[in-house]
């Protein structure tokens, strides 16, 4: 009992320690971020060439409705992010996204990924069709795990990326098994887990954006999707170690 | 079995103190046995209320109060003390009538409390679909267009409600009721076996579960998938809870008073929380070796892992150690509500399920912030305390009213309050 007790207060600690160091309203504990595992593949092209190719695989969490949808979501944003903050690297970002895709589905279609758009990272979006159709969740980590094995093994670095936080929905989609695979499968392959639900979670918390709000507006959708790029951007400079690019202008 | 070679090999005499612990049940010869069937344990109502607490508390959707629950520090969570105290009770209560009225008469007890339960689950089915359909009727955002989606079964009610009817369709956190029906349809067979060999019953479930992780045994789901609580697996722990209520537990008396097993388990139980722990923290993640990740991931909830079992027993272990059975707090006024809410589990069950549904909609009507969530919480427990209170009361005068007030707390039981 008094481990939990105390596994309890550091865990309280933690989180009280994080929502006071939220200055921008968007910004994401390190905790949350950054993981261990690195981005190699991409460094290398970074290093040698100075181009970047990212295409994101995702379903309709990853893109906006409207006329600038597309410059809005997320996809779009990374770019705007990365180019920002890597200005001597040539990056590109593909969105590659289609609405009501299993993980299975979406595994199918990356050989020709591969192919097609020779990405050097690719941003992987899933669980949240899978949770709403109730699919296996031993079917979905391998239908991921053998995702990521295709990527890899075709040369492209892979960044996972879980569902969105949706309170509204929250007793309707059971989320906890897809997440809970995602976090494996990113584990065992040694590829970096963007954890969305746990990062929106955090803004929801710490009061940054009221996701319970409904609107029909798409303003709170742009401001998260532009967070989202932006921490995302973070992520990927801090697996790949590409701090040294950082602010230098292109010769 | 692991249990017959600890008992032998501890210092302290296998069952000592317990005169007469060897159940006659392992003479297959007799036809007429008699299981050690001592008094209610209050320890059992008291666990099983807080794992009411609990549960009631993980359903709400985001919950500050539930960083509190045991699911958080380790393996297992709730629902594994709600099922193996399940599978305790409904062999205490219905090895009794099983013992004194037959096999017949008690399987159909057993059986018209699976259609109690399955009466209860479709009555929460109706209040999910009229709380998810009022929360989500005026709700639009942009950003979740994709979740909106799984709505889409409020559009196909003729399906949607004859797959709810099947147990195929199953909300989130609504799976808890289905696992019980069809653990007490498979029970009466299984408490059969058990009266006559107790290790012969419990071989036989450890057969079923194995087998079950082999041949992936599991019954469908609507629209895809299969059941999240498998009940194939999760019978282990049922039947587990069963054997230890008719005389299990004595023989492992030996196992459980020794430090040996004390100190297994609470290793066990740090070394979960530690790696739980890591889930929460992606830098920690090198903490964790490869081969162990390799080895421990994925933790299977749907096939109850092994390390979840084996969670489950070190916490079971640890409890057991610090309170014993006749612990002077079971009596006290400040135990008195979980016990309460325990004892009256069905009710207070269902009540949790539609609590966290109400929580929802307060949240989502009136305001989702941190105080909201630890009132929600408190007012739920208090809720389900009261409940739990009138319904007791309302046995004590119903029992008192037929004259026979010696069979009122039996009554209570052999409703199987299982």
């Amino acid at each position: 009992m008094k481990t939990y007790a105390a596994a309890l207060l550091a865990v309280i600690l933690c989180t009280a320690g994080a929502r006071a160091q939220a200055a921008d309203a968007c910004a994401v504990p390190g905790y949350l971020l950054f993981g261990d595992s690195t981005l190699n593949r991409a460094a290398r092209v970074v290093a040698k060439e100075k181009t970047l190719k990212i295409v994101v695989v995702g379903t309709a969490s990853s893109v906006l409705p409207g006329q600038d949808g597309v410059s809005n979501a997320y996809p779009a944003r990374l770019e705007a992010a990365l180019k920002r903050r890597l200005p001597s690297v040539a990056i590109t970002v593909v969105s590659r996204t289609k609405p009501r895709q299993s993980a299975a589905e979406m595994s199918e279609t990356l050989e020709k990924l591969l192919l097609d758009e020779k990405p050097n990272l690719v941003i992987w979006q899933s669980g949240t069709f899978d949770a709403m159709r109730g699919i296996d969740p031993e079917g979905f980590r391998a239908s991921v795990a053998d995702g990521v094995e295709t990527l890899q093994t075709g040369g492209a670095d892979v960044v996972l990326m879980n569902m969105q936080y949706s309170p509204r929905t929250e007793s309707v989609i059971a989320l906890n098994p897809y997440a809970d695979n995602m976090r494996w499968v990113a584990r065992e392959r040694e590829v970096p887990l963007f954890d969305r639900l746990a990062i929106m979670r955090h803004w929801y918390d710490t009061g940054a954006i009221d996701l319970y709000a409904a609107t029909k507006d798409v303003g709170t959708a742009k401001r998260v999707h532009d967070c989202i790029g932006r921490a995302l951007a973070s992520l990927i400079i801090d697996a790949a170690h590409l701090e040294s690019f950082e602010g230098k202008a292109p010769q | 079995m692991r249990v017959q070679a600890d008992d032998t090999g501890s210092d302290v005499p296998a069952g000592g103190g317990q005169p007469g612990a060897k159940p006659a049940a392992r003479e297959p010869s007799s036809p007429v046995v008699t299981v050690p069937l001592p008094d209610r344990d209050l320890r059992l109502d008291l666990f099983r209320g807080i794992a009411l607490w609990l549960i009631f508390l993980d359903h709400i959707p985001t919950n500050i109060v539930s960083w509190l629950t045991i699911r958080n520090y380790g393996f297992s969570d709730a629902t594994e003390i709600f099922i193996f105290i399940s599978g305790y009770t409904a062999a205490f209560v219905c090895g009794r009538a099983m013992l004194e009225r037959g096999f017949v008469v008690s399987a159909a007890r057993i059986l018209k409390r699976a259609w109690q339960i399955y009466v209860a689950h479709i009555f929460l089915f109706v209040i999910y679909v009229a709380e998810i359909a009022y929360v989500t009727a005026s709700f639009e955002n942009p950003l979740f267009a994709e979740e909106m989606n799984a709505l889409d079964f409020l559009k196909t009610p003729d399906v949607t409600i004859i797959q709810a009817l099947l147990l195929k369709f199953k909300p989130a956190n609504m799976d808890v009721l289905p696992l019980y029906i069809v653990l007490l349809l498979l029970f009466p067979p299984i408490l059969w076996t058990l009266l006559r060999s107790a290790t012969a019953a419990l071989a036989i479930s450890v057969l079923i579960y194995a087998l079950t992780w082999e041949f992936g045994w599991n019954i469908p789901s609507y629209p895809s998938g299969h059941w999240w609580f498998n009940p194939f697996a999760w019978q282990l722990l049922f039947v587990f809870g069963a054997w230890c209520a008719l005389g299990g537990a004595t023989r492992l008396t030996g196992v459980l008073r020794s430090r040996i097993t004390l100190w297994i388990a609470i290793s066990y139980l740090l070394f979960a929380g530690a790696i739980i722990l890591t889930w929460y923290f992606p830098r920690s993640a090198f903490l964790v070796p490869r081969w162990l990740s390799e080895w421990m991931y994925p933790i299977d909830k749907v096939n109850l892992d092994v390390l979840r079992f084996a969670h489950f027993l070190a916490l079971a272990a640890v409890t057991v150690h610090f309170v014993p059975r006749t612990w002077p707090a079971l009596k006290s006024p400040w135990l008195k509500p979980a016990i309460v809410c325990g004892q009256h589990s069905l009710e207070v069950f269902c009540l949790g399920v539609f609590l966290a549904f109400a929580a929802h909609f307060m949240m989502v009507e009136i305001y989702s912030g941190v105080l909201m969530q630890v009132a929600v919480s408190l007012a739920g427990i208090l809720i389900m305390i009261a409940t739990a209170s009138l319904i007791s009361w309302y046995k004590k005068i119903e029992g008192r009213g037929s004259g026979t007030p010696k069979r009122s707390p039996d009554a209570d039981l052999a409703g199987g309050e299982a």
